[in-house]
């Protein structure tokens, strides 16, 4: 299995290499970096690259979906990506243009591109800063979480306070479905916790999710995350 | 202030002693909380209360009806988004899964000293802790020639379900080119945007079948929630159909005739097709049997809900005087949340966090065009207090509206299902 993905991969590669597509060409990375500017919510590409809410970026252009390490990914990801798709072109303008009506089980909570010039050069962007598969332009480091992040990772949560503070969420997030409120119940805790201090610090704006959490302190953050995941 | 659980129990046991047989049997093993009213308040505290004190707990909720209305997103039915079968919601999964003793009665009186609730329909029912959320009631007379009697005339489809059908069929029913006339209330009143929410959806629902109609609001308010964006909205989507003649014209100052179907203003008479009255309100009937009301509501206590007359009883929802939080769906369940974590604590060795409160209320103003306000609240002693806001914008892009709308769409999934499942 892991040799097919590797094969496929590497023609994938291969493929880039010798005749880029079209479309690939055609995209402006500068204008790509101004469009990266919502991804970077949950994203982080080039140097030092780590991951947040969404897996860092680096070498993503050719590599197999959802199979980066050190990142838990929904089901639908990884499946696909031991099936050996790979971020081709194509894939990542589906991927952009509407994230759940390629995955529908995606936790990527992104409404998706209209624009496919947009795509194109969002696409050419994420290749210059961060590289295609196999070719090092950026270190990433991917064992290492965000500082603010590691640091609720590391405050053993109090179950109990943090089901009572669960209480709020249920007014909005359910334990399954939702579209624009998303479940939170089963996403790996540093993606929760990357969540709530992504809106904490204003990095990922959202009118609720900031009011919500700028009164969560770490140990209400750490409580929670150790709720939601003893709750499943 | 809190009562130790040991004392507690035993002061029930011994004030049980002199009480009917069966109830002592019942008294000394398992506590009993009885709520009134399975609304957002109500159904919410019962299903936490259930949830949190398992056996130890003995949970009855006495609901006047078999189904719940939502009164969230009759304004949308109204404006044809949403529908009337959608808002109702039953009491099967409380009572079978929670095993919630649902009684479908009235709950006509209180008495504080023996700790019971009598019922409309004979016999009582005891409780160690008592919780109200029995939303609201009119308020007699502060309409003139307005009262319950003529709702069928003049709906004022402020309570779930029937009215809200009633207000519809008359929209329809409107003649082209006609008058829909609302008597906005005054403060405070459950859902603060609700009245102007419902303009939006009565003018969308004119703009596509009666465009020439025109939308008269008497309204006895200098001003009211999200009124920058309300009114820019209407500009937008409903240019001159909607005239709001506040305090300064008359607009605290009406009569209405509903044989004649006529509404006053400063005097001047004017017939109109259908006449949406929102009374003045109060607490609901049962907060003034109790005998725990002051003023128009009942005061409470902003750490646990509980009377600042009769700490056994605690008061939920539009029904309570707690502070800075508006009369809204959000707000009650919220509060209810806090309320059972409290009772909990009480009647039980579950631990007691600090209060803590939201709301958000979302409000349709045209298609795919949602706005939204709401705060994180904390308690003191005074009361409840809002410690951050936030509110949507002037100007904001049409997909940020159509996101807040759709949000609108899951915030009512999960309210229900909070409440009901
Ligand atoms: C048009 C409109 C739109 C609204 N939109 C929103 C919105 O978008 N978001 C939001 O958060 N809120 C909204 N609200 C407000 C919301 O409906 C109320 O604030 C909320 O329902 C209050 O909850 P409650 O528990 O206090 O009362 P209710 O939900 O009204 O529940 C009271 C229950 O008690 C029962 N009852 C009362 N007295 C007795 C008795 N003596 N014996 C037995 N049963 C009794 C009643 O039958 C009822 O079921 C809206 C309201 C209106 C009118
Ligand atoms: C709200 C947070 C968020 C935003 C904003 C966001 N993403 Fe994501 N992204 C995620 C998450 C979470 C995943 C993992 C999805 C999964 O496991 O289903 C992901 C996955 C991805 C992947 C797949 C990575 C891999 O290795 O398989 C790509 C590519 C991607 N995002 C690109 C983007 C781009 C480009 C943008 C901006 C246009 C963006 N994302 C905006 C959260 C976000
Ligand atoms: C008033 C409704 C509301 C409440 C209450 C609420 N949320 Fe949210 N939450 C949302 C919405 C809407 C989003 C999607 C925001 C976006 O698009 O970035 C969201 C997103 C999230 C996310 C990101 C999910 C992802 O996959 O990227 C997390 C984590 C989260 N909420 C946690 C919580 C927690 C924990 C609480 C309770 C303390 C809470 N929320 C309370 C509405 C709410």
């Amino acid at each position: 299995m892991r040799d097919a993905r590797a094969a496929i991969g590497a023609l994938a590669l291969a493929a880039l290499a010798a005749a880029p597509s079209p479309s690939l060409a055609e995209g402006d990375a500068a204008q790509g970096e101004r469009l990266f500017r919502p991804c970077a919510a949950c994203h982080m590409i080039g140097e030092g690259a780590v991951h947040r809410v969404g897996p860092q970026l680096n070498g993503l252009v050719g590599r197999a979906i959802g199979a980066v390490a050190g990142y838990e990914f929904s089901d639908d990801l990884v499946e696909a990506g031991v099936d050996g798709l790979v971020w081709d072109a194509d894939a990542l303008d589906r991927f952009l243009a509407g994230p759940r009506d390629y995955f529908p089980g995606t936790r990527m909570v992104f409404r998706g591109i209209r624009s496919e010039e947009d795509r194109q050069h969002l696409i050419a962007y994420m290749r210059d800063a961060g590289g295609v598969a196999g070719e090092v332009v950026a270190e990433a480091d991917t064992e290492a979480v965000d500082p603010e992040v590691a640091a609720i990772l590391g405050i053993a949560g109090d179950v109990p306070y943090g089901e009572y503070l669960a209480n709020e969420c249920t007014a909005c997030h359910r334990a399954e479905g939702g579209g624009d409120i998303p479940t939170i119940r089963g996403l790996a805790p540093s993606v929760f916790i990357a969540g709530l201090v992504a809106y904490r610090n204003g990095s990922r704006e959202h009118q609720v999710m900031n009011t919500v959490s700028r009164r969560l302190g770490d140990e209400e953050i750490a409580a929670l995350a150790a709720y939601f995941q003893s709750s499943e | 202030m809190t009562i130790n659980r040991r004392v507690f129990l035993g002061t029930t046991a011994a004030a049980a002693a002199t009480l009917s047989a069966p109830m002592i049997a019942r008294a000394q093993t398992r506590a009993r909380v009885v709520v009134v009213g399975g609304g957002s308040g109500g159904a919410t505290a019962a299903r936490y209360i259930a949830r949190d004190g398992g056996d130890a707990i003995d949970v009855t909720l006495i609901e006047a009806s078999r189904q719940y209305y939502t009164c969230y997103f009759s304004n949308l039915y109204l404006g044809g988004f949403f529908d009337l079968e959608d808002t109702a919601h039953s009491y099967g999964r409380l009572a079978g899964h929670y095993g919630i003793n649902v009684i479908h009665d009235w709950a006509a009186g209180v008495d504080r000293d023996a700790r019971t609730v009598s019922l409309a329909g004979g016999g009582s029912v005891p409780y160690d802790r008592l919780v109200l959320s029995p939303g609201i009631d009119f308020i007699p007379d502060s309409v003139p020639g307005w009262s319950v009697n003529v709702q069928d005339r003049m709906p004022h489809a402020y309570k779930g379900g029937t009215q809200a059908a009633l207000l519809r069929a008359q929209l329809e029913a409107m003649p082209e080119g006609g008058t829909f006339a609302m008597v906005a209330p005054p403060n405070p009143y459950r859902c603060p945007p609700g009245p102007y929410e419902r303009i939006s959806m009565v003018a969308h629902f004119l703009k596509e079948n009666n465009p020439t109609a025109k939308i008269l609001i008497a309204d006895p308010k200098e001003g009211y929630s999200k009124q920058v964006l309300f009114e820019d909205g209407w500009e937008r989507h409903y240019p001159g159909m909607i005239e709001r003649i506040g305090p300064g014209f008359g607009g605290d100052n009406v009569e209405v005739d509903a044989e004649a179907m006529t509404l006053s203003i400063d005097g001047v008479v004017e017939t109109v097709d259908v006449c949406n009255v929102i009374p003045a309100q109060r607490a609901g009937t049962i907060a003034f049997a109790a005998g725990i009301t002051d003023g128009n509501w009942a005061p409470v206590s902003a750490y646990d809900l509980s009377s600042r007359v009769d700490p056994n009883i605690h008061v939920l929802g539009d029904s309570a005087a707690q502070g800075a939080m508006p009369k809204s769906g959000f707000s009650a369940n919220s509060q209810a949340k806090v309320c059972a974590n409290a009772v909990v604590a009480a009647l039980t060795d579950a631990r007691q966090f600090p209060a803590r409160f939201s709301n958000t209320c979302w409000s349709l103003i045209g298609t795919e065009d949602g706005v939204k306000v709401g705060a994180t609240y904390e308690a003191t002693d005074e009361g409840i207090v809002a410690s951050d806001t936030f509110v949507s914008q002037l100007g904001e892009t049409a997909e940020v509206r159509a996101e807040t709308y759709r949000e609108s769409l899951d915030w009512y999934e999960a309210i229900t299902t909070d409440m009901f499942v």
